[in-house]
């Protein structure tokens, strides 16, 4: 049987009526460097057993960080994550549910989404949140258009200690409208003061803490420079655990935080799905994208949730919405909020503790070793480090020896002079004998 | 209001001088049902006649509100802020919405007069 039941020559009319002589045409729109420009290396036909054995064979070649001692970081951080939650998750009422469209009949969604908002709120020192969106860059894109129509101004000031595939993603999204993003400078050493660069037609400043090198700020001046001159202080959070250990961004005068939830109860899985967090103050509540839920009675007086402020949607202000987001990563939020209740105030608290504990310890061993500069002087469990040779060579060859050690800053941002710079991170899931691996990597590979 | 004039999206204006105070009519409002929040423009921006001027949300629609008259908002009605049910309890008094200095006030003499209004809504019934 074959798969595709179109024959060679039902193919050369479908072409010729559309008049393009290969299907090969039909992409020339994509970018060239962005095409496969042959087939994949695949085996052939085969039976079920064969394939498994080739896929498995091919799967084994990968270094994932559950079976290594990982350092890696810069926006996805590997975390404990309790057996409980993945047990709740798969339970059939959450697991196949999708984003209700009747929401009110879904009584249990709705209140783990209100329960998700409630958490959300409270980690990151704000008045409303919504139930999510697709993940920390997008928060942050949806944050900036977000801000341009609060203020009505159209320059955007995006600080250099925000992730680059952040930074990429508000220019994506905002490429075909009239707000423009101004990028500063990469701020490898967590010295860089935006307030000078505010101007009346400043919508928002966005800065992300702990920055993508790891460095934490005291936003407050940056907050009060903001609102000077009238523009808004957008918060990215990429590490939500950090959020356990400091000053909340609410605390600090954001008026929106987007953040990464993946680190709690989200697996690592190659970079999503994750989850992400949005929330502002209350007036400004209007303009914020994505569901929200709400909790309210019903006629006979019991406690009853609701979709609300429906009316800042698509589904019923078409192209006058505050986003074309008409869903939210429900199941990841769901993980998030079950992870966040296992661990409790006082859990949460402990665990970004831990995290930062361990990230001093590897951070003075790092400093101990011979061609290893430690750039922060604050960090919270992730630090960048300048290495006597270039970052890239280093990670492969501690790759070779079941080590992963780092994200090289190369590849975040391949055009700056940063070869030798690496991001370690180090989270609760690092043991003692992982960071004798890594020193010892480390010492032999710059020796 | 003798004086009150009606656009066919049923918004109302009533002149007084050089000013015209901007709202929506009882037929509005007892169409949209309990509104619950009304998004109104900055004092100093310029409207076109027609131009979108507010957003009216009710429960579970939300409404752009056009400018009957060319002209500058000059003042908006703060109280809606806090209570939006004034537009349903009182939409050609309390529940106004703005007013402008109009630019050409002779642009009401195309509108509908409360009569020419009533007649209109009851052809839509």
């Amino acid at each position: 049987m074959r798969y595709l039941p179109l024959t060679d020559n039902d193919r050369t009319d479908m072409l010729a009526t559309i008049g393009v002589d290969s299907v090969d045409e039909l992409f020339v729109d994509v970018p060239a460097d962005a095409r496969l420009d042959g087939p994949v290396d695949l085996p052939g036909h085969a039976g079920e057993l064969a394939v498994e054995r080739a896929f498995r064979e091919m799967a084994a070649r990968n270094l994932a960080p559950s079976s290594a001692p990982s350092f890696l970081g810069a926006g996805a951080y590997r975390h404990h994550v309790p057996a409980t939650v993945d047990h709740l998750i798969q339970r059939s009422e959450f697991l196949t549910a999708y984003t209700p469209y009747q929401p009110e009949i879904s009584q249990g969604t709705l209140q783990t989404l209100f329960e998700f908002q409630t958490q959300v709120a409270l980690i990151t020192g704000m008045e409303v949140a919504n139930a999510s969106m697709y993940d920390g860059a997008t928060s942050t894109a949806e944050a900036v258009m977000m801000a341009h129509r609060l203020t009505r101004r159209g320059k955007s000031l995006v600080s250099g200690g925000l992730h680059p595939h952040y930074r990429a993603v508000i220019e994506t999204m905002t490429r075909f409208t009239d707000l423009t993003v101004a990028a500063a400078p990469a701020d490898r050493s967590g010295v860089e003061d935006l307030a000078p660069l505010i101007d009346a037609d400043t919508a928002c400043v966005v800065v992300q803490n702990p920055t993508l090198f790891g460095h934490v700020a005291d936003l407050r001046p940056l907050a009060a420079a903001c609102h000077d001159k009238g523009a808004l202080l957008v918060v990215a959070v990429t590490e939500v655990v950090s959020l356990g250990a400091m000053l909340s961004p609410g605390d600090m005068g954001a008026d929106i935080v987007a953040a990464e939830g993946q680190s709690l109860g989200v697996a690592l899985s190659f970079g999503g799905p994750h989850v992400g967090l949005m929330a502002t103050r209350k007036k400004f509540v209007r303009q914020l994208p994505g569901r929200l839920c709400g909790e309210t009675v019903d006629v006979d007086g019991r406690r009853g949730y609701v979709l609300t402020m429906s009316a800042r949607e698509q589904h019923i202000r078409r192209e006058k919405a505050t986003s074309n987001i008409c869903t939210n990563s429900g199941l990841c939020a769901l993980a998030f909020t079950i992870h966040l209740s296992l661990l409790g105030e006082a859990g949460f608290r402990r665990l970004a503790r831990l995290n930062h504990t361990r990230a001093i310890a590897v951070a003075d061993r790092l400093a101990a070793v011979a061609g290893i500069d430690v750039i922060n002087d604050t960090f919270f469990n992730e630090v960048t480090v300048a290495l006597s040779k270039p970052a890239a060579a280093v990670t492969e060859h501690l790759a070779e020896q079941g080590i992963l050690c780092g994200v090289p800053v190369s590849r975040l941002l391949p055009g700056e002079d940063c070869q030798n710079l690496l991001l370690v991170a180090v989270t609760e899931m690092v043991t003692d004998q992982d960071i004798d691996r890594l020193i010892d990597g480390l010492t032999e590979a710059l020796r | 209001m003798a004086n009150v004039r009606y656009t066919e999206d049923h918004e109302w204006v009533l002149l007084d001088g050089d000013i015209a105070t901007v709202g929506i009519s009882d037929y509005a409002q007892e169409q949209l049902g309990d509104v619950v929040f009304v998004e109104l423009p900055d004092p100093g921006r310029v409207l076109e006649q027609g131009g979108e001027a507010a957003v009216v949300e009710s429960v579970k629609a939300a409404s752009e509100i056009y400018s009957p008259l060319a002209g500058e908002v000059v003042e908006v009605n703060n109280d809606l802020a806090d209570r939006p049910e004034l537009v349903n309890e009182s939409p050609l008094g309390g529940g106004w919405f703005l007013k402008i200095k109009v630019a050409d006030a002779g642009q009401i003499d195309a509108l509908m007069d409360e009569a020419a209004y009533q007649t209109f809504v009851e052809g839509l019934d």
